[in-house]
């Protein structure tokens, strides 16, 4: 079989006996800066836009959803099922579907949709980055077929960066099976290195920021 | 050096458009790694480099230890890996699988692994289609053409190369408008997204505590193709695994820096499995291809596995200034530049590209760059040796050793070498546009032929060194 093969090849070249021991591994290198939260809010804000994203600040679950209503105005949108999407009442916004359970619908609305509208479990305040754990609240494509996507983030979600994250989730496959980092809008230089954005994924990106 | 590779040289040198189009793409793409590295920006790159090495090193040592374990997460959340030691092997298992399935339409994602072994082409020989959806390597599968550079694919087409590439091959009119040409790709994919039935995606990294894979990328296309189709193959060599989850901490911040100087990529996507219970999306299938396809061979010897630490950023062949001149073409594999001179011959054999090792100034700012400290100058120099060891084996480079043993004798006679040098200026052959370029008729003989057809030289100055000296 070619597991074994490939497993005693291995062995082999670096003359190690099957299930001989491994020795420790170099320690981690996790450095967390201490910050307060209105820098690491700032932080996000500025990097989010620095990447041709839209930034905001709102004081209320209330302004958020006001915010969104304004900017889905006169479109089709697919929310995820994130409780703090709820909580903002945005589920219940005009032109809004929410509540998908059954995958072909989900795809079918996604496809058409004009904005996905999602939350996010973290955001990294020093690369201007949402992370998304996919579950039964979050599903992938809300983030990825619309062309335009706003994720409603509580400002108590905001960590420094990927040493935090890694620090606050050292096993992410403990928790999803799909743990996505997303630092600004599709993009592709594909072409004569020349900058378009939106080439498979939403090309317009807004993170509301609450709290 | 192959008259094939030699051909490409020529060429490439002297297609003016070509030239500024690799010049001037990996030169911005040098100026941002600089700036996304840079003391202010990321103060302890240094360490950063270190840790990473240190990481690959460890994690190379003991590959076996650490495939097991990755083995054992990955089938825990319910995914399957699969061994598999050769092109052949990789493709009868998707194969086999599509016709379980019954799948005939597969989605790609940017994979160096994928070109290695050639899977497109032998998938299509047995009916499926397989399309690849990263905007460059899309526009190089419609040419039938292999990557020029690691994260650059298409570095070499025009907006006018793109416009007649796509009214040919998806018969759309003629458009030379960058934004335009993306929609359309934008538009065709998508539809093949939706309707596809399998996922095929390489790893940036595996992660062995985890079982999860690792996918690095700007366009979303990578999240699509491991997030639409029902069944996602995840195809990787063995040496892309790392420790811990929490070692992406190192990683991450320098793939993408010394990539495209951005200081994370756009979509950073870790997958440990099928979909979970109660999800709405994602694959039902996970498959992750372990491949060797000759990487075991590179571990035997521990200077040479240190090719194995390579995490495809392509710093190296925008740092290189051969790289810079002679483009992705002329390197005979799949993986170009300082990285490909060195795998190349690792993987293919010696023999495959002889002259490769030596198509290097071995100045060192591949090096230099390195996110995982591969001294690849060094692995230059090693397989030039390998080169040379082989020549005198089989009796090959006789006049070569001639010309150093006499070289070497002259530098150990000062007066000789004065006067050598002296005569030498005398005879020497006439330059064209500042450099020596050819030799005259009497002196055309094949050692020297061959050796100045593959060198420029300046031509000797008025005065040398040591008369500037002795009247100074």
């Amino acid at each position: 079989m070619s597991r074994d093969a490939i497993l005693n090849r291995v062995r082999t070249a670096l003359g190690r006996a099957a299930g001989a021991a491994t020795p420790e591994a170099p320690p981690v290198r996790i450095r967390i800066p201490e910050t307060i939260a209105d820098a690491r809010i700032a932080s996000l804000l500025t990097r989010v836009e620095a990447l041709a994203g839209e930034a905001v600040r709102v004081d209320t679950p209330a302004a958020a959803r006001a915010w969104v209503a304004a900017a889905i105005e006169g479109k089709q949108a697919v929310a995820s099922n994130a409780p703090f999407l709820a909580e903002c009442g945005i589920p219940e916004l005009a032109g809004v579907r929410c509540g998908l359970t059954v995958e072909s619908e989900l795809r079918g609305l996604c496809a058409v949709a004009g904005v996905g509208i999602t939350s996010a479990d973290y955001a990294l305040a020093d690369t201007g980055t949402l992370v998304m754990l996919s579950s039964p609240r979050e599903a992938r494509l809300i983030s990825l077929l619309p062309p335009a996507h706003i994720a409603v983030v509580p400002s108590g979600r905001i960590l420094s960066g990927l040493d935090e994250l890694f620090a606050t989730i050292p096993l992410p496959a403990g928790e999803t099976s799909s743990m996505v980092l997303i630092t600004g809008p599709s993009r592709t230089a594909d072409i004569e290195q020349i900058l378009v954005r939106g080439v498979h994924g939403p090309g317009k990106l807004a993170v509301v920021v609450v709290g | 050096m192959t008259s094939e590779m030699h051909r490409h040289i020529h060429e490439t040198l002297g297609d003016a458009r070509l030239q500024e189009a690799v010049y001037t793409a990996t030169g911005r793409l040098k100026e941002s790694r600089i700036a996304a590295v840079a003391p202010d920006v990321l103060p302890d790159y240094q360490e950063l480099r270190t840790q990473a090495h240190a990481l690959k090193k460890h994690a190379i040592e003991n590959l076996d230890a650490y495939l097991d374990e990755f083995e054992r997460n990955l089938e825990a959340h319910g995914g399957k890996a699969v061994y598999c030691q050769d092109a052949a092997e990789v493709a009868d298992f998707i194969l086999g699988l599509a016709r379980e399935r019954g799948a005939r339409l597969i989605v790609k994602s940017k994979s160096m692994l994928t070109e290695e072994i050639d899977l497109n082409e032998r998938l299509e020989k047995h009916g499926l289609e397989s399309v690849e959806t990263d905007l460059g390597e899309y526009i190089l599968q419609l040419a039938h053409e292999r990557p020029y550079h690691l994260v650059a694919p298409a570095l070499h087409k025009t907006r006018y190369d793109v416009a007649e590439i796509f009214s040919a091959r998806l018969g759309v009119p003629h458009e030379v408008v960058i934004e335009k040409q993306t929609a359309t790709a934008r538009a065709v994919l998508r539809e093949k997204f939706l309707a596809a039935d399998i996922g095929i995606s390489g790893a940036n990294f595996l992660v062995a505590d985890s079982g999860a894979v690792v996918l690095v990328e700007n366009e979303g296309n990578a999240r699509l193709t491991t997030s639409a189709p029902r069944i996602h193959i995840a195809i990787a060599g063995i040496e892309k695994i790392i420790p811990r989850a929490q070692d992406l901490a190192t990683f991450l911040k320098l793939l993408a820096r010394s990539a495209t100087g951005q200081w994370l990529s756009v979509y950073t996507s870790f997958l440990s499995g099928p979909r979970r219970a109660g999800e709405i999306d994602g694959p039902e299938e996970f498959y992750v291809v372990l491949v060797d396809n000759g990487r075991t061979r590179l571990l035997e010897d521990p200077d040479k596995r240190q090719s194995l630490y390579c995490i495809r950023c392509g710093a190296c062949l925008n740092a290189c200034p051969v790289y810079r001149k002679i483009g992705g073409y002329s390197f005979p594999w799949v993986y170009s530049g300082p990285i490909g001179s060195i795998l190349t011959p690792q993987f293919m054999g010696p023999s495959h590209a002889p002259g490769l090792p030596f198509a290097s100034s071995l100045c060192g700012a591949c090096a230099e760059v390195c996110p995982v400290k591969i001294d690849l100058p060094k692995a230059l120099l090693e397989l030039r040796s390998e080169v040379k060891i082989a020549d005198r084996r089989e009796g090959r480079g006789r006049w070569e050793k001639l010309g150093f043993r006499l070289f070497a004798w002259l530098m150990r006679h000062p007066r000789l070498y004065e006067m050598a040098g002296r005569m030498a200026s005398l005879f020497a052959p006439p330059a064209r546009g500042g450099w020596i370029r050819s030799v005259p008729g009497l002196m055309n003989f094949p050692p020297l032929k061959a050796w100045i057809d593959e060198r420029d030289l300046p031509p000797p100055p008025p005065r040398s060194f040591r008369e500037m000296w002795r009247r100074r």
